[in-house]
């Protein structure tokens, strides 16, 4: 059981995390407060992502000499490619578009909040939701 | 050229929603036709794509030439290119309509508006044509930044209902992603045709099935499916008036496309059924959707509040054509039948009720007393959906229950004959009450004389399309003529034929 917790310490970590982003996003009654807990609960998955694709003892995904090899008698040099030296490249790559989501969602949602501080003059909800009731 | 039309799906209303802006530099004016015009040619690429795989079957795109499972693949068969037609002609409705109403409500903002409302139309046709798991959460989340700005402009509470929807969409988004990073990590693939040829192997793996849940819980959320439609009312209601039109048609349903997407083309039926009885689960929710979304449809007071829990309730038809749909012959053929029928009525619906707020300023039904004589168009046209929506034959709505009524039956499940019926009574007692003070009920103190004030034509013939419509394409369901369609979508997913 405890070997089970500590090898798999990475996926602990991103639950951990999107469990925190998720409590703030639920509970917090200020909105500031909700978009961090967002913005955490994001960058758990990204942890996630991330930490999928980590191998030990690879190297970057970058074929030396892919071209020369023609020269010397190596047509089909894919064969001569082996996967488990090298990390895996596609979860980085998912994981840039996802933070570009992720600063857009964060800009817009701050946004909103510039919006709503401006008509009621806070940021907590409670206060929010006894204005709208007021008018 | 005629072969790259599958991906000017996507790329008109991108390219388009970029060109806006300069457009706005020149002539403010010419951002509406701009957007008119994008739209109109994204209905033929549309069209066109529609028509293409009628004759010859599912069209595979890849994008940048780069094969599948490597490179990101664009699929357009029978299901994609319905939908998309339904989303491009719905979007180009909201756009003609929106010309006035962006004036009136959004005064300095009508570059701003067109370009992001093209971003809009941008997202939701990706979702539909796109093969790949990754890219429809992409095209998910750039449909629902859009319409996150979109709502948050519109009138009083529309900030903080867009707050609301931020936090809720991003939820539903995230739990989507996860789903896809599980499914990535036990097969290696994204590609959805790739998936489902690698994961009949995984079909008992713990992994595979709470990628199944998260991704289930994560498209209910954007569809607004009963309990997790908290976000829905508020953002319907508060949204300018052409946002209201696009997303109660159009967003809606690209949502629901991806849910049956993501259960019956990367999930095949032999996963969910021996996994879980999701369908069952389905159906259940899906009654108490129908039910409750017509009881809080009848205590609201604001007409575009009422309509939106309205959608609440329709989503459940939808959804529970979709429970249905394994244990009768009839497959999908509701589910499609009413994503294009709800469109159709609900868009001309909220097109009338944010004319009378454009004209009158009327929000709550109890102050409706005499439209019917002084907005005499809209108001028919009005009446005409509210028709279709009860169930009067020839119109959708009553396609739309008459099919569910056989496919319940089919199955077996009577007691979901009882849910329609009773949801339907309640739908009468709504939407009665509107027709009621409109027509019947007479002003007291006011003499016989009352002025015709009649909203414009920009918006008033798209309103009238709709509302003829809501009869003509019943007439055509009737006819069978779109039957190969349905057809097509039933046997590709193995439905339509009992174990």
């Amino acid at each position: 059981m405890f070997d089970f917790i500590v090898d798999h310490y990475n996926y602990w970590t991103y639950i951990g995390l999107m469990i925190i982003g998720f409590y703030a996003m639920m509970t917090k009654r200020n909105l500031i407060k909700k978009i961090i807990g967002m913005n955490i609960f994001q960058s758990a998955i990204i942890f996630f992502f991330i930490s999928s694709s980590v191998k030990k003892g690879v190297t970057v995904p970058i074929l030396e000499h892919a071209h020369g090899h023609a020269a010397h008698g190596l047509e089909h040099v894919t064969h001569a490619v082996d996967a488990m030296q090298y990390a895996n490249p596609l979860p980085h790559v998912l994981m840039l578009t996802a933070i570009v989501v992720m600063v857009a969602t964060l800009g817009v949602a701050l946004a909103v909040a510039i919006m709503i501080y401006r008509k009621y003059h806070t940021l907590e909800e409670d206060e929010i939701i006894m204005a709208i009731k007021r008018d | 050229m005629i072969e790259q039309i599958p991906i000017l799906i996507v790329v008109i209303p991108l390219l388009s929603s970029f060109l806006c802006p300069l457009i706005g530099l020149w002539r403010k004016e010419g951002c509406y036709f701009w957007a008119v015009f994008s739209l109109s040619l994204h209905c033929l690429a549309s069209v066109n794509t529609l028509v293409t795989v009628i004759e010859s079957g599912t069209i595979n795109y890849y994008v940048g030439n780069w094969s599948p499972p490597w490179g990101i693949e664009v699929v357009v068969d029978h299901l994609s290119a319905y939908t998309v037609v339904i989303v491009s002609f719905m979007s180009l409705f909201a756009a003609i309509y929106a010309k006035r109403t962006v004036e009136q409500e959004l005064p300095g903002k009508i570059v701003h508006f067109y370009t992001v409302f093209l971003l809009l139309v941008t997202g939701l046709s990706g979702i539909v044509v796109t093969g790949d798991v990754f890219n429809l959460y992409v095209f998910l989340e750039i449909s629902a930044l859009a319409c996150y700005a979109l709502i948050a402009v519109g009138e009083d509470r529309a900030p903080v209902a867009s707050f609301r929807y931020v936090v809720m969409g991003t939820i539903g988004a995230c739990f989507y992603l996860l789903g896809v990073g599980y499914l990535y990590i036990v097969t290696g693939s994204l590609n959805m045709g790739d998936l489902s040829t690698l994961l009949p192997e995984l079909y008992a793996n713990r992994v595979v099935q709470t990628a199944f849940v998260f991704m289930l819980i994560g498209s209910g959320i954007k569809i607004a499916l009963f309990p997790l439609h908290t976000w829905q009312p508020d953002a319907y209601t508060y949204a300018p008036s052409a946002v209201s039109v696009i997303i109660s048609t159009a967003m809606a349903k690209t949502s629901i496309y991806a849910l049956i997407r993501i259960i019956f083309s990367v999930f095949t039926l032999d996963f969910i059924i021996g996994f879980a009885p999701i369908f069952d689960i389905i159906c259940w929710i899906s009654a108490i959707a129908m039910i409750f979304g017509s009881i809080y449809a009848i205590t609201q007071s604001n007409l575009k509040r009422m309509l939106a829990y309205s959608s609440i309730a329709n989503v459940g038809y939808i959804m529970l054509g979709v429970g249905l749909s394994t244990s009768t012959t009839l497959g999908l053929t509701p589910v499609l039948m009413h994503i294009l029928n709800h469109a159709v009525m609900k868009g001309c619906m909220f097109m009338v009720a944010c004319a009378f707020i454009y004209k009158a300023g009327l929000r709550d039904i109890k102050d409706f007393v005499g439209l019917g004589r002084k907005m005499p168009y809209a108001s028919f046209a009005f009446i005409l959906a509210a028709l279709a929506m009860i169930g009067m034959p020839p119109s959708v709505g009553f396609i739309t229950k008459w099919y569910l009524i056989l496919a319940a039956l089919d199955a077996g499940k009577y007691i979901f004959v009882g849910v329609i019926f009773f949801s339907t009574l309640l739908m009468i007692v709504y939407f009665w009450r509107v027709i009621e003070i409109m027509y019947i009920r007479v002003e007291e103190g006011e003499g016989s004389e009352i002025r015709v004030d009649e909203m414009p034509m920009s918006m008033l013939t798209p309103a009238l399309i709709l509302a003829v419509l809501c009869f003509v394409i019943g007439i055509v369901w009737l006819s069978g003529a779109p039957s190969p369609i349905l057809d097509a979508v039933n046997s590709g997913f193995g439905l339509g034929v009992l174990p």
